[in-house]
């Protein structure tokens, strides 16, 4: 069977799944949309969760990250687990007792302020939107590569499929979809990981496997692909970086902003008790690591078989000839996501880093580019495996990216339908009538959210720093603030929020342009103009500090929070009577 | 506040004392052994491994999962003795 009509029927499939699942899980009430109903099991919605959260960027880039950075990159790795442990003990369970709808609802209710829910709902719509831009774009990558389809005619299939589930069902709908979602994207991503684990390193299980012997050679993996890459010029795979500061501040920025993301928040309202909501925080981190422990295999074993696929006979003897280079190369080639140009005319093709010089050996410069994002769509293809395995990496893919963008359009619809609409300009609003506006919101969502994938900014790729900026320098903060203090006031609050903010913004702006406007930045973006060396996507863990320290600063400063504030937060501490979510 | 009664102040000092033993774990397996002494452990090869390199890219999130999973059993146990569960 063609390549195209097995990725068809595998891709097909799970549309249907997740088309079936829209049919059998409507919401009938805001309390279904918003929350499933709140009678979700803590497996169930762990795995909801791990889907949420992992999205194309887990799916499709990490690996690509760690094999082009090596141990520089195990940031995304730390950072993208180790908020799980902050949102388990620091907010899920205490936000899941106050049990309401929305994150806005917390802050503005805490905070007994409107301007306070408003700055929330704010953030939260820029962090979504544009986390949101990079699934569509992902999407889109995978429909044109797999299913030949146009990118922009493979983005409205998904839109019109998500459009169902999410409309019809809202969380109810997303939430089934998600558990679904996961074991597709799962099962994908790790088939062809064993795959390639065994050939490798003859161990079935690949986070052993990075871990044991490279079979050819009978050297640990490790330390042959720490020679081989320094014989092609490259800094040792598992070298140590030489700024620690940007490490940690960077990794402290990635787990903040995890935990302060509102669509993996919301997860946890959907859970009948408090303690369900610890229990699925557990869930999702075990879910979410099996892609995690596999990703750092992936990523150096795919390094590895991309330098033998160059470098059959080891990288002093003489490389692949050009016109015998394997037929996945030329598939992806068509997408000009790698190019090879033969640039000292000798037919054959040099992969090094061309800062090291290489002209003894007559070579005049790199001769193979990648694009990063296709070391794990191109994986099952450089390992010579059968063609279901490609098929079920493009569900896979589409899975990761779909699951997540279905998960921040819930969070970005509930915040306007509900905190806009019903808590700011029409409280006296019928249920019916709010269930129509969520609807009409969720729609509004996918409409734009498929125009912006379809004409994808060209900052693309700095906005999501920018949202793991804003979720970690604005929303984190206040949270934890509403929970662990009862000083902090409306005031300490606002005046936090907005320093965290701006001070994220300005530092992001300094160096990427103006609302990135290409040209308006006041230093080049490199590391000697960083001040200490911090980079612009490392300062939400700063915007963090200053916002915690405002908001304690004027919060001590101004009068306390009134009695009933403090109950309030008294009672969220304590898991008695949390009831199920309820609606005002 | 002065209504509260003297057990649930107990029951959130014990949940607060339990939340920074885990968080002095996390922040020493992922910052100090993934990053700041990454160099240091290192140089001690365990089955052939960098002992830092494993801790940052397998390690970690190991003990992450261990981190929530033993506070999900001590809350539980806590909820219990203060009869605070639902």
């Amino acid at each position: 069977m063609d390549q195209f009509y097995i990725n068809l029927l595998f891709v097909g499939a799970s549309f249907a799944l997740y088309f079936g699942i829209a049919i059998w899980a409507r919401a009938g009430s805001t309390k279904e949309f918003y929350v499933a109903g709140g009678g979700v099991h803590p497996v169930a919605n762990g795995m909801a969760t791990a889907a949420d959260w992992m999205s194309a960027a887990s799916f499709i880039s990490m690996a690509g990250l760690i094999a082009a950075g090596g141990y520089a990159n195990s940031t995304f790795l730390m950072g993208w687990t180790g908020g799980y442990v902050l949102l388990a003990m620091l907010l899920a369970p205490y936000l899941r007792k106050f049990g309401k709808f929305t994150v806005p609802d917390f802050i503005g209710d805490r905070f007994y302020s409107k301007p306070a829910r408003l700055v929330a709902v704010a953030c939260l719509i820029v962090a979504s939107t544009t986390y949101v831009i990079g699934q569509m774009a992902g999407a889109g990558i995978a429909f044109s590569r797999f299913l030949e389809v146009d990118k922009d005619t493979g983005l409205v299939i998904a839109s019109v499929v998500v459009f169902f589930y999410a409309v019809l069902g809202g969380m109810k709908g997303i939430t089934y979809t998600q558990v679904a979602q996961y074991c597709v994207l799962i099962v994908a991503y790790t088939i062809p990981a064993i795959f390639i684990s065994m050939e490798l390193t003859g161990n079935p299980i690949p986070a052993l496997g990075l871990f044991g012997d490279h079979t050819a050679s009978g050297m640990p993996l490790l330390a042959k692909l720490d020679q081989v890459v320094q014989e092609l010029g490259f800094a040792a795979y598992t070298a140590d970086v030489p700024n620690k500061l940007n490490m940690v501040l960077f990794t402290l920025t990635l787990m903040i902003g995890t935990a302060g993301l509102p669509h993996v928040i919301i997860r946890f309202f959907t859970v009948p008790k408090v303690a369900d909501a610890r229990w699925s925080a557990g869930w999702a981190l075990i879910f979410i690591a099996l892609l995690y422990l596999t990703a750092p295999a992936v990523a150096s074993m795919a390094r590895m078989n991309l330098i033998d696929t160059v470098y059959p006979n080891g990288t002093d003897a003489p490389s692949i000839q050009i016109d015998e280079r394997p037929e996945w190369m030329k598939t992806w080639e068509e997408t000009k996501l790698i190019t090879i140009e033969d640039k000292n005319n000798d037919g054959r093709i040099q992969f090094y880093n061309d800062k090291a010089d290489m002209s003894d050996k007559g070579w005049e410069g790199n001769e193979l580019t990648y694009n990063r994002d296709i070391l794990v769509l191109a994986n099952p293809e450089i390992a010579q495996l059968p063609g279901w395995v490609i098929g079920l990496i493009a569900a896979g893919g589409l899975a990761a990216a779909l699951s997540t963008a279905a998960g921040l359009l819930l969070a970005i619809s509930s915040a306007v339908s509900h905190d806009l609409i019903k808590n700011s300009i029409n409280p006296d609003i019928s249920e019916k009538g709010e269930l129509m506006a969520a609807r009409a919101s969720m729609t509004v969502a996918i409409v734009v959210a498929t125009y912006l994938g379809m004409n994808p900014p060209g900052f693309a790729a700095q906005v999501v720093a920018l949202a793991f900026g804003i979720a970690a320098a604005s929303i984190f903060p206040v949270l934890m603030m509403g929970i662990f203090s009862k000083r902090v006031n409306n005031k300490g609050a606002i005046a936090g929020m907005l320093a965290g903010l701006i001070t994220t913004l300005v530092y992001i702006f300094m160096y990427k342009g103006w609302f990135f406007i290409p040209g308006t930045a006041n230093l080049p973006d490199t590391v000697d103009n960083w001040i200490l060396g911090i980079s612009p996507l490392s300062f939400g863990a700063i915007g963090a500090i200053i916002n915690f320290t405002v908001a304690f600063v004027v919060s001590n400063a101004t009068e306390e929070p009134p009695v009933e504030i403090q109950e309030l937060v008294e009672s969220v501490r304590y898991p008695k009577g949390a009831g199920s979510a309820v609606d005002h | 506040m002065s209504s509260q009664p003297d057990s649930a102040r107990a029951y959130w000092r014990e949940n607060l004392r339990i939340i920074f033993t885990y968080m002095v774990i996390w922040f020493a397996v992922s910052y100090g052994c993934g990053i700041l002494f990454v160099d240091a452990l290192d140089q001690i090869q365990f089955f052939g491994f960098p002992l830092g390199f494993w801790f940052a890219q397998q390690g970690a999130i190991y003990v992450f999962i261990g981190l929530i999973w033993a506070y999900v059993f001590s809350m539980n146990r806590l909820d219990e003795k203060y009869d605070v569960h639902e």
